[in-house]
């Protein structure tokens, strides 16, 4: 673990106005991802939302088990720590018993396109309140880079060392995709996070789908491509090309389901 | 309230109802299904939340969700069931939310069959996930104690932060008795401070079992022990039927453990000198109690519908004070008085002069 | 001591679950200790069903039992299953509509009622449950008839309050029936 660093917060002088700061809803500590990795853009994404939307006193987290397991030390909301894939299982619990709160998980592959396959698939089926961010980025970060669900064909991973063999493993899992088919889903769309346009176009779903729920709209998950240059062997710089591209080529950027309440919602 | 002919599950749901319960999750499983439809009307008809989840993963991490949140909140399952809850129940242990679990017991191993059994006795004692950590196991032996026992199983589960199985089995289930069910108490509107509702004016909560550094996570399981300790020296509940002037001891619990007041009876009209204990809590078993009466009996016959699962407690807290005999049915058998009756007679030819 | 123990079994559909049910509610009523416990599982859907039922001045520890003190069999395999398991002294009543073997116990109390018979001259042949009940309550006296007539009222689902009046006069066809000598 990497001691936990403190960010103070910078004095503003009384004549300037704040234009750009540290979200409220993120905590100051320093994160433990490694460089090139974007959940750290995507937990301020998050934050950014519930400090836009002034959420963040009513809205209760689930984190997931894999590298996001410890996203509620860098956010700064209740939370509660699911077992892996049981976010959304967890969330339905927490959301029925609140229906007045904001209720979001935030998971990566293996955790919602492998062992929670069922719990997000009939969440997204019951049309429940909640919101899902689901970092896709093809690979168990924590675990020390084996297959995912989403691993790419003939991509070498750690237990698939001569390149994932889709006959024997199987094909990587199109989740936004499946999710959309669900009745109970309100919005459903993919992003990435890799580029200035790609982070402000997440953003924006983040936001759209944290409004769905507000509005009692369904069920909304905003899935996001995402890196893991450590466990792909490529530098930062690599990784972020890498996604976009060669990820992006499997995993079309595209919203797979959006209601006409949804798109009405102002972003 | 008038005593009302209840049938086990329904009584039990109606009594969780009663109590204030404020969310039900649940699979349907048999035998205790019925306890699921009951609480599909009334939880609807009383406003509160009821959910019929995709598996019995789903259901106890919904639990866990509800409970993280400060609410009454249980399931109910059966064998199968509880061990694909196991997971959710470690967690549940591990970062201390209160939860009720009620396991109608049935035959096994693997899918078994539907009848009765006491065959999950270590399971829910000892194994109930991984990790360090022990349910408080709660074992009515008829409709009223199951009524009794739901009540206080959330008193348990809310005093000392704590996952509560009550083990019944599928004969308290499936049968019908008169019971008196508690009045009608109004749901709790407040919730613990340690629970997630929303960081409003104060930081915020986190609900969790992770403690990354071995240090730290012993020390969260020193603090769990500690509780459990605290559990073991103050709620211990058992019931004596004829033991003063035992010779011998009976120890059966449940469904086994009322059959064994049948057989108290018919071996006393016998001439033998017979008492019976009946642990009302499993984990923590009465073990104080049971070495006493070992050291005053010649005798011990346990009966289980099992292969002899809470043996090895009498066992181990008889301190081979007595002899200590074994009578058990398994595959959902019920024993019959007259059987054990015969075990009893020809423990009694053994130890008695 | 009031004290009986019995089973009643039949077909699925044959009502025996409801006439142990009624027998039940009848012993609370009269502030007995009761009991009353299904077979239940996959046999229950056309197969036999059985309960075993439980009335008692003293606390009940076991629920099942292997010889009952009576018997109520509504068709063959159930005759063929409690006939010899009904304790000495007991009491067997047999729905000779269905099962047209006689017992040959003979230190056992039999009677022998063409309950499916009689229901179907009542107009509905699955009240053949409460010929039997009705005889089954005149021979032992555990509780009283009318306490049965009255939990019946109390306890008959609204899709079938129909036949309240018939199953009555099913109670009383049967108890009339226990006393009668052909029956003995």
């Amino acid at each position: 673990m990497t001691e936990d660093v403190h960010i103070e917060a910078s004095e503003i002088p009384e004549a300037m106005e704040r234009v750009y700061g540290y979200p409220e809803s993120l905590t100051r500590v320093a994160t433990h991802y490694c460089p090139g990795c974007v959940h750290g853009i995507i937990h301020r994404l998050v934050a950014e939302v519930l400090d836009e939307l002034d959420i963040r006193e009513e809205t209760i987290g689930v984190a997931p088990v894999g590298c996001a397991v410890l996203a509620y030390n860098y956010l700064n909301a209740d939370f509660v720590e699911a077992a892996h894939g049981r976010a959304p299982a967890m969330a339905t619990g927490i959301k029925r018993v609140n229906p007045d709160k904001v209720v979001f998980t935030y998971q990566g592959d293996g955790d919602l396109a492998a062992i929670g396959t069922a719990e997000i698939l009939h969440a997204a089926n019951r049309g429940e309140l909640i919101t899902t961010v689901f970092v896709n980025n093809a690979i168990y970060g924590m675990t020390g880079g084996q297959m995912a669900p989403t691993t790419l064909p003939g991509m070498v991973t750690t237990s698939t060392p001569t390149g994932r063999d889709c006959t024997l493993a199987g094909y990587p899992i199109k989740m936004s995709e499946i999710l959309a088919q669900t009745a109970g889903a309100a919005y459903i769309t993919r992003e990435h996070a890799t580029d200035v346009s790609g982070i402000h176009r997440t953003k924006k779903a983040i936001k759209r789908a944290f409004l769905a729920q507000i509005h009692q709209l369904g069920f909304a998950c905003v899935e996001v491509l995402s890196t893991c240059p450590t466990n792909w062997n490529q530098d930062p710089w690599e990784a972020m090309q890498w996604a976009k591209e060669q990820m992006g080529a499997y995993y079309p950027v595209e919203t797979f389901k959006i209601t006409d309440a949804v798109k009405t919602l102002k972003v | 309230m008038a005593r009302q002919l209840l049938k086990g599950n329904i009584a039990f749901a109606e009594a969780a109802v009663r109590n204030g319960l404020v969310a039900y999750f649940g699979y349907p499983i048999t035998p205790q299904s019925e306890a699921l439809e009951h609480l599909s009307g009334r939880m609807v008809e009383e406003g509160r939340t009821f959910l019929q989840a995709e598996s019995e993963v789903a259901a106890i991490n919904m639990v866990y969700g509800a409970a993280s949140s400060g609410v009454r909140v249980m399931t109910s399952t059966s064998g199968p069931g509880l061990a694909l809850m196991a997971e959710g129940l470690s967690y549940i242990a591990g970062s201390e939310v209160p939860v009720v679990v009620v396991n109608m017991m049935r035959g096994g191993p693997g899918l078994g069959n539907i009848q009765p059994s006491q065959a999950d006795y270590l399971f829910m004692t000892k194994t109930a996930g991984h990790g360090d950590f022990h349910p408080i196991v709660l074992a009515p032996s008829s409709v009223q104690e199951i009524v009794d026992m739901v009540g206080l199983a959330f008193k348990l589960a809310e005093k000392y932060r704590t996952l509560v199985i009550v083990a019944g089995d599928g004969a308290i289930g499936q049968m019908m008795e008169s019971a008196e069910l508690p009045s009608m108490q109004q749901v709790r509107r407040t919730r613990p401070d340690w629970a997630v509702t929303g960081a409003r004016d104060r930081e915020p909560n986190v609900i969790t079992s992770l403690y990354l550094g071995a240090e730290k996570l012993e020390q969260a399981n020193l603090r769990l022990q500690k509780k459990l300790t605290e559990i073991k020296a103050n709620e211990v509940r058992y019931q004596l039927y004829q033991t003063e002037d035992a010779d011998l001891l009976l120890v059966a619990y449940g469904t086994a453990g009322r059959i064994c007041t049948s057989v108290v009876r018919e071996a006393r009209r016998a001439g033998l000198k017979v008492g019976l204990l009946r642990p009302q809590t499993l984990w923590p078993f009465p073990e104080a109690r049971l070495a006493e009466l070992a050291g005053q009996v010649s005798g011990i016959l346990v009966v289980e519908m099992s292969a002899g699962q809470m043996l090895e407690d009498v066992q181990r807290a008889a301190q081979s004070h007595a002899p200590i005999r074994f009578y058990g049915r398994m595959g959902g058998v019920i024993p019959m008085v007259g059987e054990i009756l015969e075990h009893l007679q020809a423990l009694a030819d053994a130890v008695i002069q | 001591m009031r004290h009986i123990e019995t089973v009643f079994s039949g077909f699925g559909g044959q009502g025996v679950l409801f006439a142990g049910q009624l027998l039940a509610y009848a012993g609370l009523a009269e502030e007995l200790y009761v009991t009353w416990i299904p077979s239940y599982g996959p046999e229950m859907r056309g197969g036999t069903a059985n309960c075993t039922v439980i009335l008692s001045e003293e606390k009940i520890g076991a629920p099942v039992v292997r010889n009952p003190s009576a018997a109520v069999v509504m068709n063959s395999p159930s005759m063929e299953k409690y006939e010899l398991l009904v304790r000495k002294g007991g009491l067997l009543v047999v729905n000779s509509s269905l099962v047209s073997r006689k017992s040959n116990r003979d230190e056992v109390q039999v009677l022998t009622i063409p309950a499916s018979d009689i229901a179907t001259e009542l107009g509905n042949v699955r009240i053949a449950n409460m010929v039997l009940l009705g005889a089954f309550v005149e021979a032992t006296g555990i509780v009283a008839l009318d306490t049965v007539k009255q939990q019946l009222n109390e306890h008959l689902s609204e899709r079938q309050r129909k036949w309240l009046e018939p199953n009555y006069t099913a109670l009383q066809r049967g108890s009339e029936l226990a006393l009668e000598p052909s029956t003995v």
